[in-house]
């Protein structure tokens, strides 16, 4: 690509432009004028659009095409399920990407994806030619799988509230609107799903609203995993300090379908259950952009990638990033793990563009806060560094773990990630 | 001369691609991993400690206290277990030569 692009950039017809040093030059020279275009502004996408920028001192044109006009941040909505966060604290502009890195936002949709001819269809109409694309799409939801959420009216009744926006603040309502004595019913599906202690979170967030404005009411947690996923000692022992008798877990319920006129939930093997607001998580795919681009090799659900480039394995020039992903083992798929993709992701298309080696020992991190009271929090962290033999990302041994207990020093350094992740994301 | 021109067009050309070139190298992108808490180049937000033009021996020193447990943390011990020490050494001082 290098030779095409650079004698486009230099300007197609110009004295110079059919010298044969000039291949010679773009080739070991740079990724000047190099087109890539970023599918998607959450975590993943819009660190790789700023990091492209920076890796290449500016010289990759970068566009990030993105529908929503700020960016709302996941990590954190659970404290507005809770109260004690407002929507307009997680929400902040796309505006400094372009202002202080050059990169073209685009608010529109991508409608398709042209791998051979490498460009990209928008919704409204365009058309966008790449050199390399990232494809950062997050999540869909299986609703195939809950046969009953298909019908008119279910999927405003019953939430999600797993992708940060209306949705949170509708389940926020739906709490305030539950009267005394009611019951919350959390369903958990078989992972991998997006945020792991996010469930358990959310839990402890609700029940300590109960417990001041409500306290005759209760968590019921459904989850479809034999057991907690994430920080299992923290959440038990919160749950017992904190709520004791308020929360209920009950592992290995898997639900098949959701009667969202009567508010209940159907599992595979256990009685249905009914309660007065339902909060299902259902199962989680990549989003349908890398489905309908055939980038979802692994079960027809998540892209499977090459971890030095984050290229898909099946489809070449486009590289996939966040929770889209076929994780490596022990890989979460959370904020802080996508942030990382992308700016790996983003050294090795600079290095591509520009002929250069990739790195040879991509090494980044992982760390996940959980609030366990409006105050308190804790952490799991962990490492991950290049396999050269297994060809994927593994944590390193001996590195990682969680607190020692909950803290409100925590909660403080949480407050100090999520300001600190949103800046190097998105200023 | 037209081709004399062509040529000097040329490299000047091609020293504007390569001069300047950022080299996107290995200790840039560990580093990269630090700042999604630390702050784009070690410049923090509220909170979190910045990194950028700090002594390069102290954050060396600190890190391998972290790593030793000598020095008491919440996680810092934890991540920094999960790099060697000469790791440690190379992003201390990529991080000593950022701008404050």
């Amino acid at each position: 690509m290098q030779r095409r692009q650079f004698v486009k950039t230099v300007g197609a017809g110009s004295a110079v432009a059919g010298l044969g040093l000039m291949s010679g030059c773009a080739t070991s020279g740079g990724a000047s004028g190099a087109k890539v275009v970023v599918v998607g502004g959450g975590y993943g996408g819009a660190t790789a659009a700023k990091y492209l920028r920076l890796f290449s001192d500016e010289r990759i044109q970068v566009t990030l095409i993105e529908p929503n006009t700020n960016f709302v941040s996941c990590p954190m909505s659970n404290l507005v399920v809770g109260g004690y966060k407002k929507m307009a604290d997680l929400t902040m502009p796309y505006t400094n990407l372009e202002k202080r890195h050059g990169v073209k936002v685009v608010r529109d949709m991508v409608a398709s994806i042209d791998p051979d001819k490498r460009t990209v269809k928008l919704a409204s109409g365009g058309e966008l030619p790449y050199d390399r694309l990232i494809v950062s799409p997050g999540i869909e939801f299986m609703w195939e799988t809950l046969p009953g959420m298909a019908k008119a009216g279910a999927k405003e009744k019953v939430l999600h509230a797993w992708k940060s926006g209306p949705q949170t603040l509708a389940l926020r309502q739906q709490l305030e609107a539950m009267p005394d004595g009611g019951v919350y019913a959390l369903t958990i599906p078989l992972a991998p799903y997006r945020c792991p202690p996010g469930p358990y979170e959310r839990a402890c967030m609700v029940a300590s609203y109960f417990k001041t404005a409500k306290p005759k009411s209760k968590v019921m947690i459904f989850d479809a995993n034999d057991d907690i996923q994430s920080k299992k000692g923290l959440f038990t022992k919160a749950w017992k300090d904190n709520y004791d008798g308020m929360i209920e877990y009950r592992p290995k319920h898997r639900v098949v379908d959701v009667d969202a006129a009567t508010n209940t939930l159907k599992f595979d093997f256990n009685d249905d259950f009914k309660a007065a607001v339902l909060n299902v998580v259902p199962n989680m795919r990549a989003g349908d952009i890398a489905r309908n681009t055939k980038l979802t090799t692994a079960n027809d659900r998540w892209c499977e990638v090459d971890f030095l480039t984050f290229e898909s394995k099946a489809v070449k020039n486009i590289h996939v990033l966040g929770d889209a992903i076929q994780t490596a083992p022990g890989m979460p798929k959370s904020a802080h793990m996508a942030n990382q993709h992308g700016k790996n992701c983003a050294a090795a298309v600079v290095a591509l563009l520009a002929g250069k080696d990739l790195q040879a020992l991509p090494i980044y991190a992982n760390t996940c806060y959980s609030f366990v009271t409006a105050d308190e929090a804790v952490h799991v962290a962990s490492v991950h560094r290049y396999d050269a033999e297994k060809k994927t990302m593994l944590a390193v041994p001996g590195s990682g773990g969680v607190s020692r207990a909950a803290s409100e020093l925590e909660g403080k350094y949480a407050w100090g990630w999520a300001r600190n992740i949103w800046a190097d994301t998105l200023a | 001369m037209v081709n004399k021109l062509k040529w000097l067009a040329a490299s000047a050309l091609c020293a504007a691609a390569m001069g300047a070139q950022a080299e996107v190298n290995q200790v840039r992108v560990w580093a990269a991993a630090c700042a999604t808490c630390h702050g784009t180049g070690g410049r923090a937000q509220e909170g979190n400690e910045s990194l950028a033009g700090k002594d390069k021996d102290e954050m060396f020193q600190k890190l391998m206290d972290y790593k030793s447990g000598r020095k008491p943390a919440t996680l810092m011990h934890q991540l920094t277990a999960g790099y060697s020490d000469d790791q440690l050494l190379q992003i201390s001082a990529y991080f000593a030569a950022q701008k404050k």
